[in-house]
């Protein structure tokens, strides 16, 4: 896909997970700018949907679209829905969902670099 | 979803969340949730483009996102029924991480096409080892104490 559009989704993830992370020592709730990094995020990957389909319908490569699609709208929700469950929660464990939503994005951003080239490796 | 509990009881978290949900538990919900969400996903689309190719594995990746839905439902909703779903689910699936974590050590051919529980999760950073054990553990520790009325 496009390398730099996924690198912006990987730092961006890693930036909600540390600055999360960070917000654990003093204990300190979810705020504005750990929700405006959390929504940048999702800006990213509603730009990766949207640059993936194009892609895959332009390109048309030997892959499951299916797999590729899921794996695109999966990772859209992911953001939304942990901010929610995070702010559900009035103790520090709402924090460490962001750290969890940080850290599980990359991963998805591998597999689903792996789904478009499976020739790819790290 | 409300913040504080007019009703005057003692317990501060909004009265939808269950006590299984709160603290700790929320991040474990959040995993299981994960979970669920991959693990559905990659069965609804094993069984629509290649269900015939191997029964075995993809009949257990359904059985994997049936266990990690029921957990994720059980342990985030406070109902009565809840609790004995989150129960089942991560039984289920303890036993079913160590039986197929096994198996497909010792008997390769049995799962040609990786599942979940495949060498004791170890593509997923064993996590699917870890998750039942802490959810057995989390399950036990909020058990209500007998007597008292569950909370609706």
């Amino acid at each position: 896909m496009v390398v730099q559009l996924q690198l912006t989704v990987v730092a961006l993830s890693l930036l909600v997970g540390v600055v999360a992370a960070a917000y654990l020592v003093p204990d300190r709730r979810p705020d504005r700018l750990l929700l405006g990094l959390t929504a940048l995020l999702e800006l990213a990957l509603v730009v990766q949907l949207v640059v993936g389909i194009v892609l895959l319908v332009s390109e048309s490569p030997d892959i499951s679209g299916a797999t590729f699609v899921s794996y695109l709208v999966g990772m859209l929700l992911l953001p939304p829905v942990a901010a929610w469950w995070a702010l559900g929660e009035p103790s520090r464990s709402g924090t460490v969902v962001l750290v969890v939503l940080g850290v599980t994005v990359p991963f998805l951003v591998l597999r689903l670099q792996q789904i478009w080239d499976p020739t790819w490796i790290v | 979803m409300d913040r504080v509990s007019p009703s005057g009881a003692s317990p501060p978290p909004s009265r939808s969340a269950s006590p299984t949900a709160t603290g700790p538990g929320r991040v474990l919900v959040a995993v299981y949730g994960l979970f669920a969400i991959a693990a559905t996903g990659r069965s609804v689309l094993q069984l629509t483009t290649q269900a015939s190719e191997a029964p075995l594995p993809y009949a257990l990746s359904a059985l994997a996102a049936l266990v990690y839905v029921g957990a994720t439902v059980g342990l985030a909703v406070d109902r009565p029924w809840a609790r004995s779903v989150a129960w089942v689910a991560v039984g289920v699936e303890a036993v079913g991480v160590l039986v197929v974590g096994t198996l497909s050590l010792a008997d390769p051919v049995l799962f040609p096409d990786d599942t979940v529980w495949s060498g004791y999760g170890r593509g997923y950073g064993f996590l699917p080892l870890l998750l039942p054990a802490v959810g057995l553990w989390w399950l036990a520790r909020t058990r209500p104490s007998s007597g008292t009325p569950t909370r609706r």
